[in-house]
């Protein structure tokens, strides 16, 4: 009896350790870094980011691009889970279809939008074909700044809409069949069905998707980064830039302090507005 | 079994000798020559004569910096010897990264290494902190079919940079192509462009004229001639792409980066110096250099490696394989390749020029290089890209660039006019 208290610590052990030295010892040095300069604190690193031509324009423009593509792929995630329900013969076929970008890294991904939107790209090729356009169009520069921006989110929302797709499709199986069947038998129709059965209950499951694919678009570079190099400063790229180019890792520290607050903020605001009362649980 | 036995001998034997030749190995890491043709060509070619066992490994910057610095916190060194630019090697000097190299500077004088490029290899130290070991320098490279558009009574080996806006503006009217491009990519050299070719020509200074009335003529003239430059230049990092797929007809780069391209047709293109101003034509000489890490496994190895690698013949193989100029006297011989060629007279044409100015890379900034680039492109961006004023623009970005001299504390380099204490932004 006295033994087994400890098994589950002892179970745990491996993965504690392996994160405190693998994420809570960097994450120490890191704050270290952003607040200090030449070993004393100081908030100089936190003014001069502040201070940054692109620090404003980087919030925005990630924020931008945050609000655009998280509702489109919750849409257009939700509306393809819905549709898999339907589906009798080869499903399986079409989700797999369908999660293929899953398995592609971001910068990958956005080298092959490159391919499709750049001047000699695909999509240029078959608009001057179609007799469209007379000859290459920019679409990816930084006096098209629309196009540039619509280019990101389809990048971006091909890339990522996927795990949505998955969390999704997995809390949709969890719902019972018989809610919709005895809503159907008091005359409910689907979208009355949609509305008041599927979406609250999917609600833990949405949950999930959105704090993952908002942590995970904050932290959004390698796409952007692939398809507009400097034309569009997002706040990780600005970390990227203050790293590498510009050789300063305490102004790189506090951009990536930065993201990790305004991610954090955003899951306890996700906890917050979707919480789902135990007593509403299926 | 004999076969076995003779096999394990022999087996014993190769560790034997593996291990005395890792004994003497010197371990050589560059962040130059990373292509791995050009570093294959190092290894087979340039450290062929060498003596002792080099072996050639190659780094990007940032995990050079990072393998140096981690090499010194453990007190445990692999490396011998190391060759970087002169800009990657000075933050070396603050880290204990580089042994003073006295011993070998005589000799490399004797062979020809001009005096303003030793004194640039002491770091701003009284040591000699590396010896140079070859040399490059930027240029512009043309189609030679845009030549039919340059400006009448324009000489494209002397443009001015009114001429070369005309130029791209011809093109422009002729073809409807912005056909001229420039490296301001994300790890393009435009910062390069900006401090060693615009502002020495237009202000014949870099620092201390930094936002002179002369700095900000040449933004309004700059922004003028922008509008004929292809706008996918902020995504070019090397010039050699845009000029083979043809998407513009005139660039500036680095000549390692416009290599590829006139090799791949030397036939089609045209090398020649970037523009002058008002104030001469300015140019960047760029300086690799060669240092010895303290507590190398193999001194004596590396430097016996390094007086390998001045040896004029040795040097004048390097041109020829490598696109990288001698800095010992060494005669250039007439076969070279033909994009190499092109290179060489480009380079020739620059340093010949009647008006050129040298423009020293940054010296004495340390780890601040990069946020001292950063300032020219910002202010590049906010002028050209975002059309802010000028005037406000340059007297903001001049506050940043007196904070990184006063508290790096470096004396103006040349062509500013030297400085007691830190160069001023006048």
């Amino acid at each position: 009896m006295q033994q087994s208290r400890f098994v589950p610590y002892l179970l745990i052990a491996p993965a504690t350790l392996f994160l405190t030295l693998l994420f809570v010892v960097p994450l120490v040095q890191t704050i270290a870094l952003a607040f200090s300069d030449g070993g004393a604190p100081s908030l100089g690193n936190v003014r001069k980011m502040a201070g940054d031509l692109n620090f404003g324009l980087s919030i925005r423009n990630t924020f931008l691009l945050v609000l655009t593509v998280i509702p489109l792929q919750l849409g257009l995630a939700l509306a393809m889970s819905m549709m898999l329900q339907k589906i009798s013969h080869g499903r399986d076929l079409v989700l797999w279809i369908w999660s293929i970008p899953l398995g592609i890294s971001d910068l990958a991904a956005g080298l092959v939008w490159l391919s499709i939107l750049q001047d000699r790209g695909y999509l240029n090729s078959l608009l001057f074909a179609a007799g469209i356009i007379e000859g290459p169009t920019n679409w990816l520069s930084y006096e098209h700044p629309i196009s540039l921006f619509v280019g990101v989110v389809l990048a971006e929302s091909w890339r990522a809409t996927a795990i949505v797709l998955v969390i999704l499709v997995a809390g949709l199986q969890l719902i019972p069949a018989e809610y919709a069947e005895a809503a159907e038998i008091f005359g409910a129709k689907p979208w009355t069905r949609f509305r008041k059965i599927t979406l609250p209950l999917l609600k833990p499951s949405i949950q999930s998707a959105l704090i993952l694919r908002t942590v995970l678009a904050f932290e959004v570079f390698a796409v952007v980064y692939a398809l507009s190099g400097r034309n569009y400063p997002v706040i990780v790229g600005e970390a990227y830039a203050w790293q590498q180019v510009n050789q300063n890792n305490g102004v790189a520290a506090a951009y990536a302090m930065l993201v990790m607050a305004i991610s954090l903020v955003a899951t306890l605001v996700y906890l917050r507005v979707l919480r789902v009362r135990p007593e509403t649980q299926p | 079994m004999v076969q076995f036995r003779t096999f394990l001998a022999s087996a014993a034997l190769a560790a034997l000798a593996t291990s005395a030749a890792q004994a003497q190995e010197i371990i050589f890491l560059s962040t130059q020559l990373r292509p791995i043709e050009e570093a294959t060509k190092v290894r087979q070619i340039i450290l062929k004569g060498a003596p002792g066992t080099v072996t050639f490994v190659v780094e990007e910057p940032s995990p050079f910096q990072t393998r140096m610095d981690a090499e010194t916190q453990a007190g445990k060194r692999t490396i011998s010897m190391v060759g970087a630019l002169h800009g990657e090697l000075q933050p070396l000097v603050g880290s204990q990264g580089l042994e003073p190299v006295d011993d070998l500077a005589t000799k490399a004088r004797e062979r020809g290494v001009p005096d303003g490029m030793m004194a640039l290899g002491k770091l701003g130290s009284d040591k000699q902190m590396y010896i140079p070991w070859m040399q490059a320098t930027y240029i512009m490279a043309a189609k030679k079919e845009a030549l039919q558009y340059l400006p009448a009574g324009a000489d494209v080996n002397a443009l001015t940079y009114a001429q070369l806006r005309d130029w791209a503006k011809a093109i422009q009217d002729k073809t409807g192509k912005r056909a001229l491009g420039f490296p301001a990519g994300p790890k393009g050299l435009m910062a390069r462009f900006l401090e060693g070719y615009l502002y020495p020509s237009y202000t014949g200074g870099v620092v201390s004229t930094f936002r002179s009335a002369s700095a900000e003529t040449m933004w309004g003239e700059f922004k003028a001639l922008w509008t004929h430059v292809n706008p996918n230049s902020t995504s070019y990092d090397f010039m050699q792409e845009p000029l083979m797929a043809g998407d513009v007809m005139i660039a500036f780069d680095h000549v390692a980066r416009l290599k590829d391209a006139l090799n791949a047709a030397p036939g089609d293109f045209v090398t020649f110096p970037a523009p002058a101003g008002p104030k001469g034509r300015g140019f960047m000489p760029v300086v690799v250099g060669l240092g010895i890490a303290p507590g190398a496994p193999n001194r004596a190895g590396a430097a016996a490696a390094i007086e390998h690698l001045l040896k004029p013949e040795t040097q004048v193989i390097m041109a020829k394989e490598l696109g990288f100029f001698p800095v010992v006297k060494a005669e250039l011989p007439a076969d070279l390749p033909g994009g190499i060629k092109l290179l060489a007279e480009g380079v020739a044409k620059t340093q010949d020029a009647k008006d050129a100015l040298a423009s020293l890379l940054p010296v004495g900034l340390g780890a601040k290089g990069g946020e001292f680039n950063k300032v020219y492109m910002d202010t590049f961006q906010r002028i050209v890209l975002r059309n802010e004023p000028v005037r406000e623009v340059l007297e903001t970005q001049a506050k940043a660039l007196t904070a990184i001299m006063s508290e790096t504390k470096a004396p103006c380099w040349a062509p500013d006019k030297a400085s007691q204490g830190a160069c001023p932004v006048n």
